[in-house]
């Protein structure tokens, strides 16, 4: 029987760029590795995948890359793509195998851990090795995020895990490293493939993505109803910042769902959050709380939020926003375009 | 006719504030506040909602599975009301403490021995332990395909048609039956059962099955540790002579800070 080995990272890009999740799975699969000494790899599914993808991958730290592309992997399947990595595993034999807590790494990792008869931990903060077991201790929030555990898993190989977006710090990028890049052919059965991907709606964002925004005002079911997320958008317009929300306007239908941030809404690090008249459960902050500052309005003084806020007002948002907003509009240096309320452009595009 | 089975679990309140959140480190696990409510996880709920907006247009049977203690069959009654035909409980003490892949695979073998449905219906994740898995779990044990986090279906043809919801919008995926889904709260507001539902649900009874009549399989993860992490409050409080006053006051603040 061979032995186990290696650390597999499970990339991910869009178009011809490295996804960030993928360099930050890469340098926490480095520090396993290393601390372990083994190999670190990383694989690529999909169609026509870029050279850049696969080099930038090495330069953020992977030593080889697998790449597994074919038309079949043009559409993402959990069929085809867990079946993919089921022979890959079958052919390396990895310790570990990591993947990002995306939309395809929620899907993949827990459907491949049971066809490999193996357990996982999702939504990982941390990874190490610890020194006792040697094996990967995996840290992971639970309980909405009022707690931590974390897991070993010590039945079934590999050891794996998702890792939340933004936890890890990518290393830095050295164009002068050096790697093997290495095709794979899986030999899956196209027919055995369940499912179609029939088409797709894809959320158009005017101005600042909520993501990527530098300050991102939210609000909160204390705003009872649509109108004043209008506000909102006029001082993100002031602010050059975007809007979010926490659960309960998304599912109240006051704003659209990808405003949500959250567990499970969007993962936001922005130098300057201000949340309006929400309370800060912790499965909200579970998507904030990476925020630099942090600043809350909330008439309640014992709300949640202010337990992680740097500056707070306790009085109701209606008396507080207009003067803020129009100081703001006085003081900010950081003018931009007034966004608006977002609208959902249905394109349904037929894939075969 | 459509057979849906629906897997709901009974949890603490997930939304009780961190204040009153304490845990027991030994016995690894949340201590239930005085008070606090035991209630359907939330995204279960809205599996149980999913399957309903199917019963809303279809012949169809709905099926409610709960793994856990004696208690959860207050939870299954509650799904009943809102709409579900029937539920079993499945309960032991060899079940406790079973992690994602136990559970997975007790849930697996009771929707077997209970028959052929043509969908299997779980929340996108629970409101615990937020491990995210059992859904895709139980479809891999079943051998059955499995979209996550679904926002909507529809049937056409034998299929069905499903909106995944994924980071930047939504992917439609067709797929063929029998099918496990996991559910989101973009499937929309859970329907609240009457007085009279609730009262009819109360005296169902719930069959429960244990060890022996459900094979058990071995844990794979450990939990070594579970602590509550410290947060320091440091919260600068802005004052004014008024609410409006307070407001500007604040802008002034995060100018003087850089931040605007
Ligand atoms: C499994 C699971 C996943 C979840 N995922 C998410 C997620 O991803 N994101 C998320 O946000 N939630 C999530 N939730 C829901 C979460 O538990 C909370 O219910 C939610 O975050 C509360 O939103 P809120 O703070 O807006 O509302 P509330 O908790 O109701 O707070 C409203 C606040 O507004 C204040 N307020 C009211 N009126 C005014 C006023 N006029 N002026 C000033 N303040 C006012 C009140 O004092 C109160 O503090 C999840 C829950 C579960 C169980
Ligand atoms: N004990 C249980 N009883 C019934 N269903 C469960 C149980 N645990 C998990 N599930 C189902 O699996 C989904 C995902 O759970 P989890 O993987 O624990 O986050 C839940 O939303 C439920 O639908």
């Amino acid at each position: 029987m061979t032995e186990r080995k290696g650390v597999v990272i499970v990339g991910e890009f869009s178009d011809a760029n490295l996804a960030p999740i993928s360099s930050e799975l890469l340098a926490i699969g480095r520090k396993l590795a290393d601390e372990s000494g083994q190999e670190l790899s990383a694989v690529f599914i999909g169609n026509e995948i870029s050279d850049q993808v696969t080099n930038e991958a090495i330069f953020f730290g992977a030593e080889r890359v697998y790449v597994i592309d074919a038309p079949l992997f043009k559409d993402y399947l959990n069929d085809s793509y867990v079946g993919a990595l089921e022979q890959l595993d079958k052919e390396i034999m990895p310790e570990t195998l990591l993947l990002g807590h995306t939309s395809l790494g929620r899907d993949v990792a827990p459907r491949l851990a049971f066809r490999l008869d193996t357990g996982v931990t999702l939504d990982c903060i941390d990874l190490s090795i610890d020194a006792e077991t040697k094996l990967v201790e995996k840290t992971k929030p639970v309980y909405g995020g009022n707690a931590i555990a974390k897991y070993i898993c010590e039945e079934g190989r590999p050891q794996m895990a998702t890792v939340r977006a933004k936890a890890v710090s990518p290393l830095g990028r050295d164009a002068s490293r050096s790697g093997e890049i290495v095709a794979f052919d899986p030999g899956l059965d196209e027919v055995a493939m369940r499912g179609k991907v029939v088409g797709r709606v894809k959320e158009e964002v005017a101005g600042v993505k909520l993501e990527d925004a530098d300050v991102v005002i939210c609000g909160g079911r204390g705003l009872v109803g649509p109108e004043p997320f209008e506000k909102l958008h006029e001082l993100a317009g002031i602010l050059n910042g975007a809007v979010g929300a926490t659960r309960h306007p998304c599912d109240a239908g006051w704003c659209p769902y990808h405003y949500q941030i959250g567990l499970t809404g969007k993962l936001i690090s922005p130098s300057l959050y201000i949340g309006i008249a929400l309370s800060g459960s912790s499965q909200h902050q579970a998507g904030m709380s990476g925020s630099k500052i942090i600043v809350a309005i909330n008439n309640d003084p014992e709300a949640n939020i202010f337990g992680i806020a740097h500056y707070g007002v306790v009085a109701d948002y209606q008396k507080v926003l207009p003067s803020f907003i129009e100081k703001c509009g006085e003081l900010s240096s950081k003018k931009g375009p007034d966004i608006g309320i977002e609208i959902q452009k249905e394109g349904r595009s037929q894939n075969e | 006719m459509i057979n849906i089975a629906v897997c709901v679990k009974q949890i603490l309140d997930p939304e009780i504030p961190a204040k009153a959140f304490k845990i027991d480190p030994e016995a690894k696990r949340a201590i239930p506040p005085k008070g606090a409510e035991l209630v359907i996880s939330d995204y279960d709920e809205s599996a149980v909602e999913a399957a309903l907006k199917i019963k809303d247009s279809y012949e169809t049977k709905i099926t409610v599975i709960s793994l856990g203690p004696e208690s959860a069959k207050s939870t299954i009654r509650r799904c009943i009301a809102m709409g579900a035909d029937e539920g079993i409980l499945l309960s032991d003490a060899l079940f406790d403490d079973s992690d994602s892949f136990a559970t997975a695979f007790v849930l697996a073998e009771a929707i077997k021995k209970l028959g052929d449905f043509d969908f299997i219906l779980c929340g996108r994740q629970e409101g615990d332990w937020d491990a995210g898995q059992v859904g895709s779990g139980i479809a891999e044990l079943l051998g059955i395909p499995s979209v996550t986090m679904i926002g909507k279906i529809e049937l056409k043809n034998e299929k069905a048609i499903v909106e995944r919801v994924i980071s930047d919008g939504r992917e439609i995926v067709e797929i063929p039956l029998p099918a496990l889904l996991t559910v989101g709260s973009e499937i929309g507001e859970a329907r609240y059962p009457s007085l009279r539902r609730i009262r009819d649900a109360s005296k169902v009874e719930i069959p429960t099955w244990n060890a022996e009549n459900i094979a058990v399989a071995k844990s794979r993860n450990k939990m070594l540790t579970l602590f509550v992490p410290t947060r320091e409050g440091r919260c600068e409080f802005i004052q004014g002579e008024n609410p409006e006053e307070a407001g500007s006051n604040l802008a002034v603040k995060l100018r003087q800070a850089k931040l605007i």
